[in-house]
């Protein structure tokens, strides 16, 4: 394995801050892990949201983790160009979230016919399910409401 | 310490982010006091996208302007004649129909000003507008649910939005005023044509006003100077809170 791949590996094991049930390969987050410029490995990691105060937790935790895993020589790199979309989330994360309880986005973003289908509740299965409120307890996530199970539950939105 | 911007696209971008972060620390006002808890979630959600796109916004003028200040030297270590925000952005939040119709007026033109630099030769100020579309999106649906609510709600509801759009209608001139500088930003592709955000914006808030039965209000007067650090009075009591604990304690880190 070359040195990039074991650092690829490393930082794609890096759970998400606030969904720490996923990993920020899971999420898209990590964008590419490659040779610097200068010398030693860069990790490019985007933000989801401009604002996205998990940005700098993530980063700490990617220079900490690879540099436990004995890499000295990596810096983190924030790219915002192109940006982020909910595409990126792999078909694990979506999986994952389901498990944590969490509506997965539907997608592609780009299918008009996709977003019209029904928002499942993760709880109980029902796609009988409203928007209670567009803004949720991060910027990712609406939240919505089971008419058959009357729960709450969060949906990561379509970005 | 240059206060001025030296680049003349350094301009634009110092303006779009003084707009972001006044905006931002608005709507952060609202945090345990909006009327719902739905609703103290969104606003500061929204505060939250904004300050972001601000943050973003002075990296690159500080590249831009060849300074190389840092985010918090231009958020906290400038005077009130050095923000270029619009004067629609500060003004105070009054109540919740005020802030929805303040909401509505910018975001609309945010919108539309993401919208055309999208396509920026300036490859930063590109990424910026390509991610801030997304989150103007919502924030432009917000308050457009808001104004069809209110609007088109109880008698109290609606004659609350009707005096907010008197108060603020006049405010919106300012989004649309060309200067000497305008030409030459628009050339270079860092700032959006007023004429492109204009069409892109009135239709928008026209049709939105139409069915929240609310009556767009005549121009009466015109005040402007916010591009040129000439602000409304409210504004300088609001820096003073938001910069008050930065310049008490130079360099505190949490």
């Amino acid at each position: 394995m070359t040195r990039i791949d074991a650092v690829r590996r490393l930082a794609a094991a890096v759970p998400d801050p606030e969904l720490p049930a996923l990993t920020i390969e899971d999420l898209g987050i990590l964008r590419d892990v490659r040779a610097g410029a200068a010398g030693g490995i860069v990790v490019d990691i985007t933000p989801t949201y401009s604002g996205c105060p998990a940005m700098e937790a993530i980063r700490e935790d990617v220079e900490r983790t690879v540099r436990d895993g004995g890499f000295d020589d990596v810096s983190v790199h924030v790219v915002m160009s192109p940006a982020w979309t909910t595409d990126w989330m792999t078909e694990a994360g979506r999986q994952k979230l389901r498990e944590y309880g969490v509506a997965p986005p539907r997608g592609p973003v780009t299918d008009v016919q996709l977003l019209q289908l029904a928002i499942v509740c993760p709880l109980c299965g029902s796609a009988r399910t409203t928007e209670v409120s567009h803004f949720g307890a991060t910027q990712c996530q609406a939240v919505r409401r089971c008419a058959e199970c009357g729960e709450t539950f969060p949906h990561f939105k379509e970005h | 310490m240059t206060v001025v911007a030296t680049d003349v696209a350094a301009v634009s971008t110092l303006r779009m982010a003084d707009d972001c972060l006044v905006l931002s620390h608005r709507l952060a006002q609202w945090s345990s006091r909006a009327p719902s808890l739905e609703d103290d979630v969104a606003l500061t959600n929204i505060a939250l996208d904004e300050l972001g796109q601000a943050r973003a916004l002075y990296a690159r003028t500080a590249e831009l302007d060849g300074t190389g200040r840092s985010e918090d030297d231009y958020a906290f270590l400038r005077d009130e004649r050095q923000f270029v925000n619009c004067l629609l952005v500060e003004q105070e939040n009054g109540d919740f129909a005020t802030t929805v119709v303040r909401q509505l007026l910018f975001t609309t033109y945010q919108h539309a000003q993401w919208r055309a630099l999208v396509a920026s030769p300036d490859e930063q100020v590109a990424a910026i507008a390509a991610k801030a579309i997304k989150e103007a999106t919502y924030h432009r649906d917000h308050a457009a649910d808001w104004t069809l609510r209110l609007g088109d709600g109880t008698d109290e509801s609606h004659r609350r939005m009707e005096a907010a759009l008197a108060a603020l209608w006049p405010y919106t001139a300012e989004l649309f005023e060309a200067d000497d500088l305008t030409a030459d930003l628009v050339a270079m592709g860092v700032a959006a044509d007023p004429a492109v955000l204009r069409g892109d914006w009135e239709p928008f808030v026209d049709r939105v006003l139409r069915e929240a039965t609310l009556t767009r209000p005549e121009i009466t007067w015109v005040p402007i100077g916010g591009r040129r650090g000439l602000h409304t009075e409210c504004f300088g009591y609001m820096l003073a809170e938001m910069q008050h604990l930065h310049r008490s304690h130079p360099g505190v880190a949490w």
